[in-house]
């Protein structure tokens, strides 16, 4: 099948997205960003009031290291060689996970396998032998104000990822708030998963052929920005 | 004069290790892990070792080396992706290994350490990792019952300590370190650099001396 959006202009459309989300906000946000096009989130942030939390144990998390200028005892949850902002700070994993728990967290930005039409999230395990570990994945959905889900609209194989019920184990129970791929802007308004903005490349006829979750249009609709 | 007698010799510290030990070991994939501890450890003959850690470093790499020499009987942790000869051993019924959310497997030795034998949190109510474990709602929301998990022995990395035992950390290689520190009967740190008492800021102090049994340098045999 033949990719409506492709690959790299996918994952730049939702991790930049997702930055105008939040500085759209207009106020201080911590947040925290997981591995892959969470990650990419950060490059597209211009504010000086979102700061970005690693529950490795610190708060302020700055660019990535520059080649040569990496320090292996500065890195973020996912091991790269991070930098550190003006007014970082740095704790122990008990501390960062009780901002996590504590809802000190505004959102988390996180990945997933699949989403489901309740808000189900399954990110942490395809049990095929193969993987073994959770992370933060379940503290991370269940403690953060705001779950921010970020991930391509179908699987490789074209398989919808925003599904009726999730078929792989659970990480977190009605927890998605939000969830943006490259075809759309899609939010849990009182429980509905409700569209809010719609890729250029697509109409409503085809985004709904490639979703299996039911969802229902905002009145007020708009236009992914590409 | 201070008392200097908790600085030892890496081969000292090791023969304080027995097998069949629960072993905690501070680390976040790599960064933070007391490497001369470890590098001796491997070269000994302790085995059927429990390590307490968040991952078990790479395939070889750090923590990763306690696997492939056959020394572990079982893992506590909570991030084994980085590592798929973990997944390879537990498959092949080699090693048991026990799955525990990263915010409550650092609540949990945090828990060791202060004296709270157990307690609620939401994290994985109704998932497969709390499905064996009381639940209990607390504010209409589920919650599951977490117990402390207490060690044997913390292999701490520090990155200075005083003579007396009083550490400080450094950037994300602090993590889980100053919860180990406190969680276990024996802690044995492995610092950068002792310095003498006196020469660190109090206000700066991570772990004080008293969580401190035994220090060693890093590079020195």
């Amino acid at each position: 099948m033949k990719e409506i959006v492709p690959g790299d202009i996918a994952r730049a459309r939702i991790a930049r997205r997702i930055a105008s989300e939040f500085m759209g906000r207009d106020r201080t946000m911590i947040i925290n960003l997981g591995v892959g096009i969470p990650t990419m989130v950060a490059n597209f942030i211009r504010s000086d009031r979102i700061f970005i939390q690693a529950e490795n144990g610190m708060m302020g998390v700055g660019p990535k290291a520059a080649e040569g200028e990496a320090d292996s005892r500065l890195i973020n949850a996912g091991r790269e060689p991070v930098t550190e902002t003006p007014g970082c700070s740095y704790f122990d994993s008990a501390a960062s996970f009780g901002m996590i728990r504590g809802g000190h967290v505004d959102a988390t930005v996180i990945g997933a396998f699949e989403v489901d039409q309740t808000g189900n999230i399954a990110n942490w395990i395809i049990p095929n032998g193969r993987q073994l570990g959770v992370g933060g994945a379940m503290d991370l959905v269940s403690g953060a104000k705001q779950v921010v889900v970020a991930m391509r609209h179908n699987g490789s194989d074209g398989r919808p990822k925003l599904v009726k019920a999730c078929s792989l184990p659970i990480t977190g129970f009605h927890e998605a708030d939000f969830v943006i791929t490259e075809l759309g802007v899609f939010r849990f308004i009182e429980g509905v998963l409700t569209l809010q903005e719609i890729a250029p490349e697509i109409d409503l006829t085809r985004l709904t052929e490639l979703t299996e979750a039911p969802f229902v249009a905002a009145a007020d609709i708009k236009v992914m920005d590409s | 004069m201070p008392d200097t007698s908790k600085i030892v010799s890496v081969k000292d510290a090791v023969a304080a290790i027995r097998s069949g030990d629960r072993i905690m070991v501070g680390s976040f994939g790599n960064a933070g892990y007391p490497e001369n501890l470890v590098e001796t450890m491997t070269a000994s003959d302790l085995k059927d070792l429990t390590i307490i850690s968040n991952d078990l470093g790479s395939p070889g790499i750090g923590l990763g080396k306690f696997l492939a020499n056959g020394q572990i009987k079982a893992l506590i942790g909570n991030y084994y992706n980085w590592n798929p000869d973990v997944a390879r051993a537990y498959n092949a019924g080699e090693i048991d290994v026990c799955l525990v959310p990263q915010g409550s497997f650092a609540e949990a030795i945090r828990a060791a350490g202060v004296g709270i034998a157990a307690f609620f949190t939401p994290t994985a109510a109704g998932t497969v990792l709390g499905k064996d474990k009381e639940t209990r709602d607390f504010n209409g929301r589920p919650h599951v019952l977490e117990h402390a998990i207490h060690a044997d022995v913390a292999l701490i990395k520090a990155y200075k300590a005083d003579e007396l035992g009083n550490l400080v950390y450094y950037k994300t290689a602090r993590n889980f370190n100053p919860l180990m520190a406190m969680a276990a009967t024996l802690t044995i740190a492995e610092v950068d650099d002792i310095v003498p008492v006196g020469s660190l800021d109090p206000e700066c102090v991570v772990t004080p001396h008293l969580f401190v049994n035994m220090i060693i340098k890093k590079g020195e045999k």
